[in-house]
Formats: structure tokens, sequence, C-alpha cells
């Protein structure tokens, strides 16, 4: 009977390292994907009894998110309070237990919670957890500009749009501003109610960051683009001569300067292609578009970053790439044989294009060609003080010559000394600017456009601002002034 | 008192079983230090219990062979015993338990002692004939065996139904050596649970959240009647008792600083104490506290077997071999429920969950232990038991 019961007992050993390996296969290999669950109950408690690290602006006098201590039957539970109320919501996000996180809570959260791999971190918590003493996190430092950012908000106010400001060398977001926007602190308690928020668009989508997440018909920016290839490749130089009927002639159809069926176009005559940026005039553009055909313009679109995920610290799932759109989908067409060349050349067909891609376009003109990488967080501060790390100004690579990029940083300002984007010089600052202003597909309603960085003959920061929804609001009226005011707020501070 | 009964037996199976009570008693006063007091004084009981046991039995415990279906028949009696009107409860769904004044019982779990000690015996006295496979010797044994597990399937106490087959296909093959027995038994167990699986909406579900515990989309909960993701409902239990173990990792969160409610003070994780006792400890000694806890249920194991090995007789052989069996088998389903090895099946882990029956019914099951190796172990030396 001996040799059944070593079998039995064999089993018996079996049986049991089953259990060993299993356990080590849920705690070790699985762990992390059972933590990154969103039902997780555990986590969510745990991440609230530690104390979170701070966001603060540039420096530590404007504090972002902070903490609110609560005991609860013996725990102390530290809940998120956003002392601003509501600055830069979508970027920055919230931290809530019943609807988790978003924004740079969400995707800085290692960090805030202080569970980042950093060796001397892990131990020092580590000893902090077996001593049970709260577990701090690590704090952030932004890039933002705490009164550009105010301002840029308030003055988007209750229209839908989005402002995103960057110093163009260095990829330093000083704003991003999305409009209609919620106070965070409602995020707990009052999650619906920020459902329901409306702007003068009415859309209810204060959650959404339009400055990363909104796609908009480019309109006349995209000249820019359409310009830069036109000048690269070598095909025109600024002075390149156009006729200008009012309108061009494309498929054997005309297409018109004006926006509106009802309008009729005031023809320029014989304009330079300079001239054309300056006035915005679409036949000129159109033409330089068949000419150079859809796949150069948005071979050039795509080295200032299109079809690309802006990098940038804010969740993955929160930022989308910009290009040409497969109609009725979210969907990015990267078959360019059947686009427009003409249409697209102005910024209409199917571009959508988010603030924050349009914004690197013009730092990449203001930077000499080199499109500068974005990103919002300056440092992360240990809770000891030290540094755990600092942001590197990086960059996404060369779109244009440093020749190219000079002649339309001198064509932009031409745009605002005597063209469509007037109202965005500010005295004394040589400002380079483009206006835009595209179809929506109702008649007088459009979206408004202004792109712009100054000064122009050292720049220091580059704008995009956008405007949904505008009723006979053209760029250079009601986007511009914005642009203006934040530029001039970000070179006064 | 040990010393004195069974001076002989073997030295480990004592403190081994005092350390695995003493781990539970710790994580159950951690959980609720009222659980606690009364685990406590069911240890007490235990342990008064296997004392007696010692003190009966300790001239010759193989005089229990003689009133093998006296225990044979105790044991339905047992497990029926909740089955009564009056006298029984449901709790979970499963009717496990009696209750008699203040006090709760589940006699399933001594059921289990005795059934092990009818099987040794029957085995013991027929395994010759069994082998031969003549059809009038299975009677008696499939009949009280039989009884035991359509009481079983009745109170739908499915883990006990899994460790009873597995104690008796293990006692089969010791007994009788044919492999053909166990392939037989499997068979028929596959084929059983198909049918179970077919016949019972109770075993589909627990079947359907070992496969599939997380779904993305809402699915039909049978809870609440509507849709919902599978994680919010009828695997919300196994989920987060997973969830509870990953966030152990290596070291875990050390001794009283798990997570086990939700901020607002609500218990996460339901019959955390009882069957998901694995999932609490897990979670505060991490991997390397639960490779420890599960090598010294292998260690009690391998004793319990070298015990059955180095006893004199097939009684005792088969009796330390079914208790011990039965001790790493209950460990497996309920542990390996819990991880998701196999389907989950309520089912107390030996020494470490609370409840009083099973603290009681393994104290028998050490009781047994020490008394065959102290009767094998004075053979050994020649002295008198």
């Amino acid at each position: 009977m001996n040799r059944q019961l070593n079998r039995l007992a064999v089993v018996s050993v079996v049986l049991l390292t089953a259990l060993i390996v299993a356990t080590t296969y849920w705690q070790a290999w699985a762990a992390g994907d059972l933590k990154a669950k969103q039902d997780n109950a555990i986590q969510r408690v745990v991440q609230f009894s530690i104390a979170r690290g701070l966001i603060y602006g540039p420096t530590t006098s404007t504090v972002i998110a902070t903490n609110r201590k609560v005991k609860q039957k013996g725990n102390t539970l530290y809940f998120r309070k956003y002392p601003l109320n509501g600055f830069a919501a979508q970027t920055i996000g919230y931290s809530t237990q019943s609807h988790a996180q978003t924004g740079l809570e969400e995707s800085m959260n290692d960090y805030l919670t202080g569970s980042n791999t950093d060796l001397s971190n892990a131990f020092h918590n580590l000893l902090n957890k077996l001593g049970s003493a709260t577990v701090h996190g690590d704090s952030l430092r932004l890039t933002l500009r705490p009164n550009a950012q105010k301002l840029a908000q308030r003055l988007l106010g209750d229209q839908c749009g989005a402002v995103v400001a960057m110093n163009p060398k260095t990829g330093a977001v000083y704003v991003m501003a999305s409009s209609p926007t919620y106070n965070q602190n409602l995020a707990e308690q009052h999650y619906a109610q920020l459902l329901h928020i409306q702007g003068a668009c009415h859309e209810a989508s204060a959650l959404l960051n339009r400055a990363t997440q909104g796609r908009f018909t480019p309109g006349s920016t995209f000249k820019i683009v359409t310009a830069a290839a036109a000048l690269d490749t070598g095909a025109y130089t600024p002075s390149s001569g156009f006729d200008d009927p009012g309108y061009c002639t494309e498929y054997g159809q005309k297409i018109s300067n004006a926006l509106n069926p009802d309008q009729s176009a005031e023809s320029y005559g014989h304009v330079t292609l300079a001239q054309g940026l300056e006035h915005s005039i679409n036949s000129v553009f159109c033409n330089i578009g068949m000419h150079l055909g859809a796949k150069t313009i948005m071979d050039y679109a795509k080295r200032f970053g299109f079809y690309k995920v802006p990098p940038l610290e804010t969740p993955a799932g929160e930022r989308l790439p910009s290009g040409l759109l497969k109609p009725g989908t979210g969907t990015l067409d990267d078959n360019f044989d059947h686009a427009d060349p003409g249409r697209l050349a102005f910024g209409q067909f199917t571009l959508g294009v988010t603030p924050l891609q349009m914004c690197m376009v013009v730092a990449a003109i203001a930077n000499g060609g080199i499109v500068p990488k974005p990103y919002l967080v300056q440092k992360i501060v240990g809770p000891d003080g030290s540094t755990i790390k600092t942001a590197h100004p990086g960059k996404l690579g060369r779109a244009i010559k440093p020749e190219t990029a000079a002649e339309l940083n001198q064509m932009m300002q031409l745009v605002v000394t005597g063209g469509t984007g007037t109202s965005a010089a500010i005295p004394g600052i040589k400002v380079a600017g483009k206006t835009g202003t595209a179809e929506t597909g109702t008649n007088h309603v459009y979206t408004a456009w202004f792109v712009s960085f100054a000064p122009a003959d050292n720049p220091k920061v580059a704008v995009a601002v956008v405007l949904e929804k505008q009723a006979n609001g053209f760029g250079g009226a009601v986007a511009a002034p914005i642009a203006k005011q934040v530029m001039q707020a970000l070179l006064g501070g | 008192m040990a010393r004195l009964t069974v001076p002989l037996a073997d030295p480990y199976v004592l403190p081994i079983a005092a350390l695995l009570t003493a781990v539970g008693l710790t994580e159950i006063y951690r959980l609720g230090p009222t659980d606690a007091f009364k685990q406590g004084t069911w240890v007490i009981v235990g342990v008064a219990v296997f004392g007696v046991a010692l003190l009966g039995l300790r001239r010759d415990y193989r005089l229990l062979e003689n009133y093998k279906y006296l225990f044979g028949l105790g044991a339905i009696a047992l497990l029926f015993m909740p089955m009564l009107p009056g006298l029984g409860e449901t709790i979970n769904g499963a009717r496990l338990w009696v209750h008699v004044g203040g006090l709760q019982f589940q006699p399933g779990e001594l059921g289990k002692v005795a059934l092990i000690v009818f099987l040794a015996a029957y085995f013991r006295e027929k395994r010759e004939v069994l082998a031969q496979g003549r059809l009038k010797d299975w009677g008696p044994l499939l009949v009280i065996w039989g009884a035991a597990m359509l009481v079983l399937f009745a109170t739908d106490d499915l883990g006990s139904a899994l460790l009873y087959y597995g104690i008796f296909l293990a006692l089969l093959y010791a007994a009788t050596a044919r492999i053909a027995f166990v392939a037989g038994g499997l068979g028929l167990f596959l084929a059983g649970a198909v049918a179970v699986y077919q016949g019972t909406p109770h075993v589909r579900e627990r079947v359907t959240n070992w496969l599939h515990p997380w779904t993305t989309k809402a699915v039909y909960c049978p809870l609440t009647g509507q849709p919902a993701l599978r994680q919010d409902c009828t695997s919300y239990q196994e989920v987060q008792s997973l969830y509870s173990i990953g966030h152990g990792g290596f070291g875990g969160t050390g001794l009283g600083s798990g997570t086990f409610t939700t901020a607002s003070g609500h218990q996460i994780i339901p019959e955390l104490n009882s069957d998901f006792i694995y999932s609490a400890i897990a979670q505060e000694i991490g991997l390397i506290g639960c490779a420890g806890l599960l090598l010294v249920y292998m260690v009690f194991v391998l004793r319990g077997f070298r015990i059955s090995l180095f006893a004199g007789d097939g009684f005792s052989k088969l009796l330390a071999a079914g208790l011990t069996f039965g001790f790493a088998l209950q460990t497996f389903i309920i542990v390996g429920g819990v991880l998701r090895v196999i389907p989950l099946t309520g089912i107390t882990l030996p020494l470490v969950s609370y409840g009083g029956s099973s603290i009681v019914s393994n104290f028998l099951v050490l009781a047994g232990l020490m008394l065959v190796s102290n009767r094998a172990n004075a053979e050994l030396e020649g002295v008198r038991p």
C-alpha cells in the first residue's frame, strides 16, 4: 500500500505547489493589471490614504491642486481640492473616488501617489508603509502661467473654443484653456451636473479638452502649411506672382474666394505669394495646391506633427492626432489620392486639426523650422523637496529649412501689420500671425482661428486660438484680439 | 496532555497545527475582534475535543474500526441535519448550518471525519475483494457514499461534494492500487459535472464567473435583473478578492495595514474571514508570507503521509492518509478557488478560516494523526502504546 500512499503524497504536494504558483502569478505577474482595473475597490481606497502630491504652477505660490484631510473610521483619507476652482480643468483633470481620474491627475498618478518605480522613492515608501506612516506623493510644478491661463479662460468666456500658448523654443506649454469648462471640485459629488454644462455652442462637453481633443477645420491658418510646402520645395518664392480673378477653377468649377454663396468676392488682380498670405486669398493657395498636389502638402503637414498624437503628459486618450478625416468617422485618412488639393490648400476639405497641433505649427516657424516637443510638467519634486525629474526641452524634428521659416516669419508679420490680422498688433513688439475663418456647413457661422507668435525677431511665445460656431465671426475680428491679450500677458510677465 | 497520552506521536504536526491556528486567529482578530473572540472560544472547544479524543482512544483507536457502519451512518445523519426543518438554516445559498439556541454549527464538517473513518475501515476490510470488482462488496460503500453525495448536492455544498469525492477516490486507489478505478471515478466525475452544469444555474454561474470574471460590456445580472458588468455583479466577490491578493504584492501591506473596507467603512469582500481568508492574508503578508504559509501546509501534509507510511496496519494507514489527503485537498479547493485555479466553491481553509465546526473537525484530524503516529512509533520502538 505504501507505493500508493507515496503517490498520493506526490499528488498533494503538486496541488499545494500549484497554489504557490498561482499566488505568485497574481501577486507578481498580474498585480499591475489588477491594480489598473477601474472597479478595483481596494485601489480606490488605498489611493486616498496616500497624501497625494500637490500640483503647483511654475512656483509654489500658485497651488492648483491640494488635499483635504478627512478622518473616517480610523483611516485618514485625502480628498482632492482645487483651490482655483476650475483652473485649466480639462488639462489638470480630477481625482475622485466615484469617477476615477482624468487629465494630469490620471497620467501622473504614479508620481502623485509616490508609487513610481524610482528606487529610493520606493524604498522610502516601503519604510513608511511598514511603519504605517502616511505615504506622501511627489508634487508637480507645471509650465502653465497662472495669469495668462486665467486671462485666456476669461476671454473665452462661454464661447466654445480653446487657447494654447507655448514657448516656441522649448515647447513649455504656458496656456491650455478649453471652454466651456467646469469646476473640478464638483466632480466627486455633482458629476451629473458637469455633464450638462453647455457653452454658447450648445454642446454639453465641458469635460472635453478642446485644446488637445477638439479637431476643427483649420481654414486659412492651414495656408501656413501650404506656404511652407510651396517655399520649402523650392517651387515658389514669397514674390512668386499670381493673378486673382476672385476665384480659382478646380475640376472645371469655380471656387470663390468668398465664404458664402450670397457674397461676391473682390478680385485682387496681380498679387505675390506674400500678399496672398497677407490678405488670405483662397485662389492663390488653391492654385498652389493644385500645382503641388495633396500628397506634398500633407507630407509637410506630417513634418509639423500631423497624423501623430502630439506628445504631452496628459493621458494618451485625451489627445488626438490631426489630419484628413474620413467623413462621418473620427478616424484619419492617410490615403491622399482622393483629397481635393485646391480646397485642402486653403484649409477646408476634411481637415481636422487640434489647437495644440496648430500651435506647434506656428511654434516651429518661430523656432527656425524645428518643431518643439510640448510639455506641461516642468519639475517633479519628492516629498522631501528633492527633485525627482526635470523636464528637458526636446524637439520633434525639423519641419522646414531655416530659410523657409524666416520667409514665413516675414510673411506672417505682414498679416498683422497690414493684412487680415491687424487686431493682433501689439505696439512696440513685432507680431507674426495668421487668421483663419473656416466654413462650418452653416452659412455665416464660422470656426474662427488665430495663430501667432511674438516677438517675431526673437520669438518667446506662440499662440493658437480657436472659437467655434461664431456667427459672422471672422478669425481676425474675434480670435486675434484674444491671441493679442494672451501674448501681451505672457510677454509682460 | 499530548505528552501524557501519546508520548511517541509525531513531534511536528501539533506545533504546525498550532501555528496555522494562530495565523488564522491573528488575521480574524485583525478583521474583527468580536469574531476572533468567538473563534478563540471554538479553539478552546477544539482543544478540549482533541484532548478527549486522545484520552479516550489512547489505548487503541483501532476499536473504531468495529463501528464503521455507525460512522458511515453518522456521517450521513450529520450531513442531513441541516435539511431538517426548524434546525437547518440557509446561509449564502447553501443549507449547511444547524441552529441550536444561539449556536450555529456546520455538522457536515464533522461528517467529513466520520466518513473518513468509515472509508478507512471499510476499505481495510474489503480491499482485496473490492480490487476484484465484485459488485456485492461495493454495496454498503456505494450506499453510504452515494447518500453523502446526494445530500451534499441537495444542500448545494459543492465544495464539500468535491472534497468527499476526492477523498473517496484517493482511499479507493490507496486500498486497491487499481488506477482504473481512479480513471473510472474521474470519468464519472466529469460526466456528473457536465450534468450538474447543465442542470443547475447555480453551478453554471460559478463556472462562468471562473472563466470570465471580467466583462467589458454589460451582461444580464441575475442578482438585480438589470444589465451590469459581471465584475459588478456575480463575480464581484471573486474579482475583489483577486484585487486584494494583487494588492499584497511581494511583501504585503503588513499585518493590520491591509485595505478591506471602502472609504465609507463598508467591507469590500463578503465572507472575508471564512471562505476568503486567504485573500485577506495574501494582501497583508504578500507573496513571501503566502508561500511560507503554503509551505507550512505542505510540511503538515508530508508529515501526515509519513505517519501513514510508518503505520503498522491497513486501517491506520488508510485513516492517516484519508485525514491528510482530505486536509490537503480542502486547502486546494478553497485556495485554488480563490486564486481562480478552479471554480470557486465555498469551503473553509483548514485551521485558519473562521468557523467553529471547521476548527473542531480539524482538531479531530490532528488527534487522529497523533494517535496513529504514536502507535506506529511505539511499535517501532517495541514499547506498549
